[in-house]
């Protein structure tokens, strides 16, 4: 039942129409930020209000649409955003990587990599990369316009140098088909592999930095690294204490104050389905 | 052979005030040419012309490219200044704090220039880092501390190798032994001489310091209200001054 008084999907027909044509923009220009400008939204800036517009501007009744935060689909976070749009537009929303047409995400990208037909709409609290590095905006798009990267190399020089290794766990930056350096958004490295000649549409959406930025499917994206320190993705070295998936990416839950804890996977859809499968076989 | 860069009739105006009235001025390879006068007399704003981050009203700045090409600084796009910029040329600024990343240790200041021309292999920046450390005097084991925790004498020195490390042909300084103390400025411009003999860089240098212009030039501009009033070898000038500007600059030095 869509709630009335709304248009479909929340915003306004002219809004979603301006940033389609930011999208559209942001899909001509694989990784390069496009200004879009971003409505007030009924939930905090960085609360994924960057996202929620992306897809409201491209979601159509026949859609259906999954949130995931951290990878679970039961989170707060999540179980808001599905509503809100099982409310304003009356999608069907499901769990399941597979069915859905659209994937918003919070810091994840599904052990299922997305394929065609599929759009990925990413949550971004900071579009610019560079920002750590170099705080003025307009030397930062200099910076892009001329492909002026070797900052960025500093820092992954300061890393190594200080401590050994790219201590860069998530946001790690990636070039785009070999042009624009671009914030993956806060995805762990042990992502970005999957970024990289995805079939599925990417977009991403930055509400309170008003910017918007996509890369297209079977774009090549490449993590940066140096020759001798090769790009590396980090996993806990430990199995899923509850599905037994050793390729998947962990999350550390402590279960008491005496030290105990366990690693589940960030994935519940994939969690939850590798145990199905594991119990049908049982039966 | 030919100069390396040339400039004919820089004008450039603030105002009222000429900055640069007919400036000519021509640097030919390894030749270290100083540009003396007070301040306001448009020594900055040269500079600032001559290496593009600033357009004059009218004149023309040319600059032979390693390929031996002429190329027009005032018309070429800002990628390719850029790339001259941190490729055949550098810049000493005055302060160290402008010229070097405060927040970035001593190896990846040295290592940027490199970096930003392509140079992804680790190992090999460090090698290169620690190499040019040695070469300005500063301990190679304080490659991973911030500049920041260095002396002004050393991030000076610090700013000079990661200005050469991609070996420029031709090097701008901005007073580079401005606002340190005597026996630091000599030491700093002793290396500063050893490193242009060395490397036979060009050097166009800025300075009001009249000792530092004899120790480092071959040849001297002196400027006052935005024009050349004299020009010529380092010790013709000082040691026979034509123009009374110059005659009061050099009887204005201060003998110790």
């Amino acid at each position: 039942m869509t709630e009335r008084g709304y248009n479909f999907a929340y915003l306004d027909e002219a809004t979603k129409r301006m940033i389609r044509r930011a999208i559209l923009k942001a899909v001509a220009i694989p990784g390069h930020q496009i200004p879009f400008g971003a409505r007030e939204m009924p939930l905090p800036y960085g609360w994924g209000t960057g996202g929620i517009q992306v897809t409201a501007s491209i979601l159509g009744p026949r859609d259906v649409l999954k949130v995931i935060d951290q990878g679970a689909d039961d989170t707060t976070n999540a179980v808001s955003i599905r509503r809100f749009f099982r409310r304003v537009a009356g999608v069907e929303t499901t769990e399941r990587t597979a069915e859905a047409t659209v994937i918003q995400t919070r810091h994840r990208i599904p052990e299922r990599v997305p394929v065609e037909g599929q759009i990925i709409v990413y949550q971004v609290p900071q579009p610019e990369p560079l920002y750590k590095l170099e705080p003025r905006r307009a030397e930062t798009r200099r910076m892009h316009a001329l492909a002026d990267y070797g900052l960025m190399h500093v820092r992954l020089y300061e890393d190594i140098a200080r401590l050994g290794r790219v201590a860069t766990a998530y946001d790690y930056p990636v070039m785009v088909d070999g042009r624009y350096l671009m914030a993956p958004s806060p995805i762990p490295a042990f992502d970005n592999p999957k970024m990289d000649r995805m079939p599925a549409l990417q977009l991403f959406g930055a509400g309170r930095e008003k910017r918007i930025y996509a890369v297209p499917p079977y774009t090549p994206v490449r993590s940066l690294d140096f020759e001798d320190h090769p790009f590396r993705p980090i996993r806990a070295p430990h199995a899923c204490a509850l599905c037994g998936s050793s390729e998947s990416y962990l999350d550390e839950v402590v279960t008491d104050d005496k030290g105990g804890r366990m690693f589940v996977c960030s994935d519940t859809d994939y969690c939850a389905s590798r145990r199905d499968v594991a119990q049908e076989a049982a039966e | 052979m030919s100069p390396l860069l040339a400039a004919r009739d820089l004008t450039l105006r603030f105002g009222a005030i000429p900055a640069l009235d007919g400036v000519s001025l021509e640097i030919w390879p390894g030749e270290v040419v100083a540009i003396v006068g007070e301040s306001g007399s448009g020594k900055t704003t040269l500079l600032r012309v001559l290496s593009g981050q600033q357009r004059p009203e009218a004149g023309a700045v040319l600059y032979r490219d390693p390929e031996g090409a002429e190329q027009d600084i005032l018309g070429m796009s800002e990628a390719a200044l850029r790339r001259l910029m941190r490729t055949d040329w550098g810049f000493v600024h005055q302060n160290p704090r402008d010229g070097l990343r405060m927040g970035v240790s001593a190896g990846g200041n040295v290592g940027e220039r490199l970096m930003a021309v392509g140079a992804r292999h680790y190992g090999s920046i460090r090698a290169e880092a620690t190499a040019w450390l040695k070469r300005v005097e500063i301990d190679p084991a304080r490659i991973d501390d911030l500049p920041r925790h260095f002396s002004g004498g050393m991030q000076q020195r610090l700013q000079i190798a990661r200005t050469l490390v991609t070996r420029p042909r031709l090097v701008f300084m901005d007073e580079p032994t401005g606002g340190l103390d005597v026996s630091v400025q000599a030491r700093l411009l002793d290396l500063i001489r050893a490193l242009v003999a060395d490397l036979r860089l060009a050097v166009l240098i800025v300075t009001h310091d009249i000792a530092a212009a004899r120790l480092l030039a071959h040849r001297l501009l002196v400027m006052r209200q935005g024009q050349v009033v004299e020009a010529g070898l380092t010790d013709r000038v000082l040691d026979d001054p034509q123009h009374p500007y110059t005659q009061l600059l050099v009887s204005s030095v201060l003998a110790a």
